[in-house]
């Protein structure tokens, strides 16, 4: 077995924290400068302008990105050899992220209940953790602070089979559309297809993780993609929702195998400054 | 298209000059506010009890700013989703003599038809360019609601905050076009 110590682990996540909200990565940056050119709206490309100027003041001021700091939902890949001592895991990274939130002048999004008491829990906790068991001796950690702007305008259905791939465009096309200026466009749109209930809205999360616009391995839905990229972009939306030829950067499904009755299909948009950041141990 | 250079409070034949799709740059006092404090204020409407400010002539700016690192005026201060005030946003404008808003995304009709009822301006800043944003923001302080920390009422001092018209007086929208 590995040994890894707790305390490593809240100071690695600590420092994640305020990696993710202060530098956008550089995938992300590199599809907003080049979407500079594309975009054929003044405005639009004025926004697009705006983004560039707004990551590098972050960057070299440490501020965050974007004020709304958001949910701290992490991807745990952690090896079957692995051991933690002086703690748990999702003890470390709950604590983690109190201290990054708090050292780095994060704002704390998170109110305790979600309908009678609404207070807020001052550091930003609890995240949302996902744990995948993975063979080896290595811990990988992956944080996407996500925004209530963009993740207020997702979107879930269960389909009957019938319904088939028009069905699946339309669905993603109309929940694009329908959002608007909400999420921030230039989006990038992250597409779960099948499973249950449950499992497809984590996929649908967990395609916004992959680097933009690298397509799924399976040609069948790398071309789905695309299809559905070339459909919102044709919406008019645009940068901010005011205009322009660049609604999203990226479709991104990710699927699985679901039950003979259904076709779930889940939609999750982030904004954007996609962001996201991860360490290895 | 040439820039609008204005200066708050606004009063009604400035807000009725302003039009969809302008370019403005915004100096002089603007106010913060979110869900939580739109919903306290009306509730006191609710009670007809004063509010905590006076709102005739002035501007909400919807957001909630990351908090201000020491030596800073005030941390991130990019706008927050909009649609999420149109349930109180008609009472403000109604009842309390709001002028302008600035946030993001499209609003509702119900909100609309007030804006052009009682003459009140919608504006547009750049969501997701906090930082920048914040470079605008000259002074920053709380003036009610502290217990809801980031989403108290802020009391802030803007200089060429640059917006666009969303939606106009005459209820032309920008985000329907």
């Amino acid at each position: 077995m590995k040994k890894i110590q707790y305390t490593g682990i809240v100071d690695a996540v600590a420092a994640l924290c305020l990696k993710a909200a202060y530098d956008l990565p550089e995938d992300v940056l590199e599809v907003i400068t080049d979407s500079l050119e594309k975009e054929t709206s003044a405005r639009g490309k004025s926004f697009i302008q705006q983004y560039i100027e707004n990551a590098a003041i972050a960057r070299r001021e440490r501020m965050p990105i974007c004020q709304d700091t958001g949910f701290a939902v992490y991807f745990v890949k952690l090896g079957e050899e692995v051991k933690i001592e002086g703690g748990s895991l999702n003890g470390a990274i709950t604590e983690g992220t109190a201290r990054g939130y708090r050292e780095g002048y994060l704002r704390c999004s998170i109110v305790n209940d979600p309908l009678f008491k609404r207070k807020n829990t001052g550091d930003n906790t609890p995240p949302v953790i996902h744990i995948e068991l993975v063979p080896g001796d290595k811990l990988l950690v992956t944080l996407a602070p996500k925004g209530g702007g963009s993740e207020n305008m997702s979107a879930l259905k269960m389909f009957a089979p019938s319904a088939g791939k028009n069905g699946v465009i339309d669905f993603v096309v109309n929940t694009v559309v329908n959002a608007g200026g909400n999420p921030c466009p230039p989006t990038v749109v992250g597409v779960g297809i099948g499973g249950t209930f449950e499992k497809v809205a984590y996929l649908a999360k967990k395609a916004l993780l992959r680097k933009i616009g690298e397509h799924n391995a399976d040609p069948e839905y790398a071309k789905l993609e695309t299809e559905i990229l070339e459909k919102i972009n044709a919406s008019g939306v645009g940068p901010q929702g005011l205009g322009g030829d660049i609604t999203a950067f990226a479709v991104h499904v990710e699927y699985f195998p679901c039950h003979i009755a259904s076709l779930p299909v889940a939609v999750n948009l982030n904004c954007h400054a996609a962001r996201h950041a991860e360490f290895e141990m | 298209m040439s820039i609008i250079i204005i200066t708050t409070p606004l009063d009604d034949t400035l807000v009725c000059s302003l039009k969809a799709g302008q370019e403005v740059l915004l100096s002089g006092v603007i106010y913060t506010g979110r869900d939580a404090a739109h919903k306290r204020l009306c509730e006191l409407l609710d009670k007809g009890e004063p509010l905590p400010l006076d709102l005739h002539g002035q501007v909400i700016y919807f957001v909630g700013p990351t908090p201000a690192k020491p030596g800073q005026v005030i941390g991130s201060a990019g706008p927050t989703t909009s649609y999420r005030m149109d349930a109180y946003s008609p009472r403000l404008i109604a009842e309390a003599g709001l002028k302008g808003m600035i946030g993001k995304g499209g609003r509702g009709q119900n909100v609309i038809e007030a804006m052009k009822k009682y003459k009140c301006v919608y504006f547009a800043a750049t969501g997701g360019a906090a930082a920048l944003i914040a470079k605008c923001i000259t002074a920053c302080e709380v003036v009610c609601y502290n217990d809801l920390g980031a989403e108290a009422i802020h009391r802030l001092e803007v200089k060429d905050l640059p917006l666009i018209v969303a939606t106009d007086a005459d209820g032309c929208d920008l985000y329907q076009r």
